[in-house]
């Protein structure tokens, strides 16, 4: 076997997620051969990201200020607040460019197997948002499963006697797909979302 | 519906194999130990992505291999249809569908349907309740594979409840009091709808299934006994019948969870729901369990496959049909009564030791299976 940094170094890759022992050995041998300013600038960016990354004192998401982005963007709605689980759900609602309102992060979802209640997320955080007022409406985007179920379910309790507009993101069919192709519980829970088409 | 080639990779004890099966009947013949079920067993997986012999999968697995493949060419309506599964222990395992990789290994269910008669059937008949409610879900799911989600979101918040009830367990008998328990109703609610999805769909399979089981079981038996079957459901202890109205029984698990909520809260688990269901078997006015002969039990454990069998031949799809080392467990009268049950079936793939023990008129064509190999000598 390998020694010394080498060995170090595909160690500490073969930590990360989705990366097994011989992907963590490309890559190690791959940074060994690269540029040194390269390599120098990836050690930087590291570096940087658990020093200035912090979570965003209004929403939770990612920031670089005390509030991040979208927070701070006074053209987005005050009035619609979208309840998602972890930063990478922001960006892909972002994604889509059909939401102009605000977030908030939960930083996980209800699982007890894992140890994680109401208390272990940013749920009393929101309560705190929702009695300034300005919050019309909250859409509930926690994942289609089991855990995202209990919490936007969890949520959707505590937050009824409010009087605010509950809402959970429709789970159904992906665009440009054939209906024959779809599984039974997609379609299923699509009979159980389909609207009335308007015309 | 058939199988016309099975090939496999490191699964079990063979490093790479494949054979061609043809309609009609089938006869694996070979020693012991040498692999004849282990071919039948990957038809099994691929039919129930679960073996019939092992709950892990690490077994299935060749001793040194990393993952083992079953492939298998499907004949269905003139159609053919190449299924593939990778198993790799302790990952996901991957599947794929005429070659283009399948989004869940569950959306391989319903492609190879299957009917298997084991010498582990008997435990239906004299094992635990789950033995019972594993057969229920199994044929539930080849029936309707829609119903693998139910069971698969069913199993995952009880799972999450009970580990819910078990840390106010523990909190509460180590003084620690405050558990969060304001999930609960949570988990009830969740727990009452995808519970009864799943009651909804056994106790429509039993109505259904019944008949088929006491015709069944008078064929095999000739005449000895009728076999009434009924679903035992914890929601009708207080003596009312429970019908398969979702929204009722949906409502009825919750105000059954209402009521044992303390009960639950002092044993740390779910108390109430399917999981905790049987099937009850009767021959005549006594349980078959603990009443029944051994030959009668083996004549129920038949009779059970054989409707299985019949119900989803009547509703439009032929299984394949799969009779893993039965005959060897069977008297000379049985053999023969299965034998003529079983030989209206497209494709009939038998195993056994020696070859004497399958009735001739299963003899279509023989396979020599023999120190990892499988040979066609008829």
């Amino acid at each position: 076997m390998y020694e010394g940094a080498i060995a170090d170094l595909i160690d500490e890759l073969g930590r990360l997620p989705g990366i097994g022992p011989k992907s963590a050995q490309r890559i190690a041998f791959y940074i060994l051969g690269a540029d040194p300013a390269d390599v120098a600038r990836l050690a930087s960016v590291l570096k940087r990201v658990k020093d200035q990354v912090r979570f965003c004192a209004v929403c939770f998401n990612v920031a670089e200020e005390e509030r991040c982005r979208i927070c701070r963007d006074p053209r987005r709605s005050d009035e619609v607040i979208c309840v998602v689980e972890e930063p990478k759900d922001v960006i892909a609602v972002e994604r889509t460019g059909e939401f102009r309102g605000h977030y908030h992060v939960l930083g996980g979802a209800i699982n007890p197997l894992e140890g994680i209640g109401p208390d272990n997320l940013k749920i009393r955080e929101l309560m705190l948002r929702l009695r300034s007022g300005e919050v019309k409406e909250l859409i509930l985007a926690t994942d289609p499963n089991t855990e995202g179920e209990a919490t936007a379910t969890y949520l959707a309790l505590l937050i009824k006697p409010m009087g605010l507009s509950v809402t959970r993101l429709a789970s159904g069919l992906p665009v440009g797909g054939d209906l024959e192709y779809a599984d039974e519980i997609t379609l299923g829970r699509a009979f159980e979302g389909r609207r009335s088409l308007d015309v | 519906m058939r199988v016309r080639r099975l090939e496999l990779t490191d699964f079990r004890s063979y490093p790479q194999v494949a054979v061609d099966f043809e309609a009609g009947p089938s006869v694996l013949v070979g020693p012991n130990g040498h692999g004849k079920t282990n071919l039948v067993e990957a038809l099994g997986y691929l039919a129930q992505l679960a073996s019939h012999r092992v709950a892990a999968d690490a077994p299935l697995v060749r001793a040194g291999a990393e993952r083992a493949v079953i492939r298998a060419v499907i004949v269905h309506d003139g159609r053919e249809l190449l299924v593939e599964l990778e198993i790799v222990p302790g990952k996901a395992n991957r599947a794929r569908l005429n070659r283009s990789p399948a989004s869940r290994p569950r959306d391989i269910l319903g492609a190879l349907k299957l009917v298997m008669f084991a010498p582990e059937d008997l435990s239906l008949v004299r094992g635990e309740p789950a033995e019972r409610r594993r057969f229920l879900d199994d044929l539930l799911v080849t029936r309707l594979p829609r119903f693998a989600g139910v069971r698969a979101d069913y199993d995952r918040v009880v799972k999450q409840r009970n580990a819910l009830l078990r840390t106010a367990y523990l909190a509460r008998k180590t003084g620690g009091g405050s558990t969060d328990l304001r999930t609960l109703d949570v988990w009830d609610a969740h727990l009452a709808r995808h519970g009864a999805e799943l009651l909804a769909g056994r106790l429509e399979l039993v109505d259904v299934l019944a008949p088929y089981v006491e015709k069944a079981y008078d064929a095999v038996s000739q005449g000895k006994g009728a076999a009434r079957m009924a679903y035992r459901c914890g929601l009708a202890e207080d003596g009312d019948d429970v019908t398969a109205d979702r929204g009722v029984l949906s409502a009825r698990l919750l105000a059954a969870l209402a009521k044992s909520r303390a009960d639950e809260l002092a044993r740390g688990s779910t108390l109430v729901g399917p999981h905790r269901d049987d099937l009850a078997l009767r021959l005549g006015e006594l349980p078959a369990k603990g009443y029944a002969s051994h030959g009668e039990s083996w004549s129920y454990a038949l009779a059970l496959r054989l409707a299985s069998f019949d119900m989803l031949r009547a509703e439009g799809t032929q299984p394949v049909l799969v009779l893993d080392d039965v005959f060897a467990e069977l008297d000379a009268d049985r053999r023969e009564r299965l034998a003529e049950l079983v030989g209206k079936a497209g494709q009939v793939l038998a195993t056994c030791a020696v070859a004497s023990d399958v009735p001739e008129s299963l003899h279509g064509a023989r396979y020599d299976v023999a120190g990892g190999e499988v040979r066609r000598v008829r």
